[in-house]
């Protein structure tokens, strides 16, 4: 009797101790797939790991660069030279403390072939180590936006990877799974207890992290759900306490719910339209021997053709922000000097008999059926906007594998008229303009993800000039010129951007920071 | 006999070989892999470079030999999404679905078999009635529906059962784990067991009505009931028993189906077997699990045809004849 009575209170005295440990259960449409932090390059893989590792720097909730592993830097030589002085006291999970060797060996394995991540560091950076908490970055041309994808470059143990063979980057490619590719080793909030890949990821607080601790949680438990249905239900019945995203037609559900709310706001991505300017004849039309997007009075009329409030009502359910410009406002000061055109269906149409078209034309339009919030609905939508000025869209959504495959640059740019959506990584309009406005060169990576093929020199100037430009006034100014140049010349038909949508139980805050990354390390639960 | 084991396993080979040829060919059109494994701001020098290191910018026909060759040692090569070998994960999941399966298969023959009989004794009842119906929501509603529909019924609004996982698993021997010890590994069964049996389910319950009726008119149970016997001893040892050849027919054959269709209820289900790894891999141009998990689903056809043919030849001695010949 009495042994029972002790094992009764053993029993007690155990589940209160559980009771009392806070467990957090999180549910994702996508997988964390590979731990190594320098495989893929994806902003949920990226949000999953920065719950592990840590960069040098580290954005808060509202973006803004703070300090992590560097506790400070200071820009020299006219943005030529960074120093970083590095924290004191940091140890790696594995008790290895953290010093400046940790630095120049992600560093090295950041640019190794295979990495995801090469884009991190400029060609041609030389890191210096000055003592075990200093650090000289020696860049071959000036660059004030050097830390602005630091957040997400992870800082790796050397002594953890050279134990276990791990020194190169896990490929995209690899043929065996790496140490790294499966177990962690970073200096950040939780450390990975289990990992099985496509079911299950547990995380445990690590007690010993150099940062005051700002969340209440001492486990993590990570399900990928990919069925939408199944992920809000899950989140309805309690059994998960956040899930990312909630579909647009389930949010007014969540919201009336008892158990759970939707935390919406806009997110960085534009979504956006973008024409073939550059063939002499499209590769999908029925005009021939020439190209109608070469003709700005066509891109003009599809400009003001296209209600994007129409979009944002009907298709997105209010949840998208319509957008003049091919970046999201918050992440440049001048946005609020772009107007939308006005929506006027009528004087496109004379545009379109201006430019030898009074009948309009047939042209084909790829469109992506899994990749962002409705995207198909928002390209049927357009198609519909399009005949009413005589233009005749031959629709072609297809699931984003077989989309990417035929619209980027390994395909050939096979298209004459798409609708593609982008974050810039570095949360900055140098990105936008050399990526999705620079002119097309073979063997360069500018212009690389501009499909359409705009290009006009002088925006190429401004934005070499916005790169190395390291006073932010005279910079925001140049991005602002170069901005006026593209939208006056209308190399693309920005959409919107769309909303964010988590699901969050409602005994549980969590701070939303605009770039989709659920951050738990900030998340409260009662 | 061994030549005709003989020649049905030749025969079940070339089954196979043209599943993975047929599945090898339409890989070609579900997309790039290589755009799924990188971000969208990768170089694209890099985006070659991988493409060549996995072999992709070889000739289908070369792909697909050094895909049966490998196939012929089990070895399906690494996944793309996961950098695992295909087998191990295969492997791993394996247990999720057969527990499923196997409940599901059980399910659906214990009650499909109890409904088939009361509803064929008591035609007229009220009950036999209320199962028909039944019969009707699980022969035409899709999978998917009646799982959502359990879900939201059993999960959201009641909050009895689990909505999604396998709750609590344990790890038997080197690689098997099991739902079956645990209550929450048993809680979460029941609602994707139930709806991946409902089909087969009411097949087996029609099956078993229509039969069953079938041998109730016939001379001998006429016989034995003139000889008074009594009502148990002729529904269940002479009645029932004469109808469960077919069934156990139907139901053997549909093993494989179970098996095979699990890939839907475990995606409304996230239970995480082989069928939603195959279905992300399909999402994610996978294309070493998806030809894997094809040849699995085919060789397990291939066997239980096989073994159904040659359970026949044991059971009918009519049969065994033409086999020799």
């Amino acid at each position: 009797m009495k042994r029972l009575m002790l094992a009764a209170c053993a029993a007690l005295a155990l589940s209160s101790v559980s009771a009392q440990a806070v467990t957090l259960r999180y549910a994702n449409q996508g997988d964390l797939k590979s731990l190594d932090p320098y495989t893929l390059n994806e902003t949920t893989t990226n949000a999953h790991l920065g719950q592990v590792y840590e960069g040098l720097t580290a954005r808060d909730q509202n973006l803004k660069i703070v300090p992590a592993l560097a506790e400070s830097w200071e820009v020299l030589d006219g943005a030529k030279r960074w120093r970083f002085h590095l924290r004191k006291g940091v140890k790696f999970h594995d008790g290895t403390p953290f010093t400046a060797d940790d630095v120049l060996f992600s560093a090295d394995r950041v640019r190794a072939s295979g990495s995801n991540f090469t884009t991190r560091i400029p060609e041609g950076a030389k890191f210096v180590k000055i003592d075990d908490y200093t650090v000289d970055v020696q860049l071959t041309s000036p660059n004030p936006i050097l830390i602005a994808q630091w957040d997400t470059w992870y800082i790796m143990s050397k002594k953890w990877a050279e134990a276990h063979n791990t020194v190169a980057p896990t490929p995209a490619s690899a043929t065996t799974p790496s140490y790294a590719s499966l177990h962690e080793d970073g200096t950040g909030p939780f450390m990975i207890e289990s990992h099985q890949p496509g079911v299950k990821t547990v995380f445990k607080v690590n007690p010993n992290w150099w940062h005051k601790r700002e969340h209440n949680i001492d486990e993590i438990i990570f399900t990928p759900i990919p069925n939408a249905a199944t992920r809000v239900a899950a989140l309805l019945s309690g059994e998960v306490d956040v899930i990312e995203p909630v579909p647009v037609q389930d949010i007014p559900r969540v919201n009336a719910s008892s158990t759970a709310r939707v935390l919406a706001g806009p997110e960085l991505r534009t979504i956006f339209l973008g024409y073939d300017q550059s063939r002499d004849e499209l590769l999908e039309s029925n005009v021939k021997g020439k190209n109608p997007f070469k003709d700005i009075r066509v891109r003009h009329a599809f400009n003001i053709a296209i209600d994007k409030e129409a979009i944002k009502r009907s298709v997105m359910r209010g949840l998208s922000t319509p957008s003049a410009l091919m970046i999201a406002p918050s992440l440049f000061t001048y946005s609020k000097d772009f107007k939308n055109p006005k929506f006027d269906p009528a004087a496109a149409k004379k545009l379109l008999a201006d430019a030898g078209y009074p009948n309009g034309f047939e042209v084909g339009m790829d469109c992506p059926n899994d990749r962002y919030v409705n995207d198909a609905q928002i390209c049927q939508a357009v198609v519909g906007m399009l005949a009413r000025i005589g233009v005749k869209v031959n629709l072609n959504a297809q699931p984003k594998a077989k989309y990417f495959a035929k619209v980027l640059k390994p395909g050939g740019y096979q298209t004459s008229f798409y609708l593609l959506g982008w974050t810039p990584g570095t949360f900055d309009s140098h990105n936008v303009l050399f990526d999705l406005h620079g002119c097309r060169s073979p063997g360069s990576p500018r212009g690389e993800t501009n499909l359409g093929g705009y290009c006009n020199k002088k925006v190429d100037e401004l934005t070499d000039k916005i790169l190395v430009e390291s006073d932010a006034k005279k910079r925001d100014l140049l991005i602002k010129q170069a901005f006026e140049i593209t939208t006056s010349e209308y190399a693309y038909v920005p959409l919107h951007q769309q909303a964010l949508s988590w699901g969050v139980a409602k005994n549980v805050d969590l701070p939303q920071r605009a770039d989709n990354s659920v951050m738990l390390y900030w998340a409260h639960k009662k | 006999m061994l030549a005709f084991i003989i020649r049905r396993m030749m025969q079940s080979a070339g089954v196979l070989l043209a599943v993975t040829l047929i599945a090898f060919v339409m890989f070609r059109f579900v997309g790039d892999p290589v755009n799924q494994m990188v971000g969208i701001d990768t170089p694209q020098a890099e985006v070659a470079k991988i493409r060549e290191s996995l072999g992709l910018n070889d000739p289908v026909i070369v792909q697909y030999g050094r895909f049966v060759w490998k196939a012929l040692h089990f070895e399906f090569g690494i996944s793309y999404q996961f950098r695992q070998p295909v087998t191990k994960l295969l492997a791993e999941r394996m247990p999720a679905t057969l527990e499923l399966a196997f409940t599901a298969a059980g399910f659906a023959l214990v009650v499909g078999i109890l409904m088939g009989v009361y509803s064929a004794l008591r035609r007229d009842s009220v009950v036999a009635k209320v199962f028909e119906a039944v019969s009707l929501v699980g022969v035409s509603l899709p999978t998917f529906l009646i799982g959502i529909l359990l879900i939201y019924l059993f999960a959201v609004i009641l909050g009895w059962l689990p909505s999604n996982g396998r709750g609590q698993v344990v790890r038997i021997g080197s690689w098997w784990t099991t739902g079956f010890l645990t209550s929450s590994g048993l809680r979460s069964l029941i609602l994707p067991a139930i709806t991946l049996g409902l089909f087969q389910m009411t097949l087996i319950m029609r099956l078993v009505r229509a039969e069953m009726l079938e041998v109730l008119r016939t001379d001998y149970i006429k016989f034995a009931r003139a000889r008074g016997l009594t009502a148990r001893a002729i529904n269940f040892g002479h009645a029932l028993k004469n109808t469960l050849i077919p069934v156990i027919t139907i139901a053997g054959l549909q093993l494989g189906s179970i098996i095979a269709f699990a890939i839907i209820t475990e995606t409304v289900f996230n239970w995480p077997g082989m069928g939603i790894l195959f279905l992300q891999a399909v999402q994610n141009v996978d294309i070493p699990i998806m030809a894997a998990y094809l040849v699995m689903i085919g060789l397990i056809f291939v066997v239980i045809n096989l073994v159904v043919d040659l359970l026949y030849g044991l059971v009918d001695p009519r049969l065994r004849m033409t086999m020799r010949r």
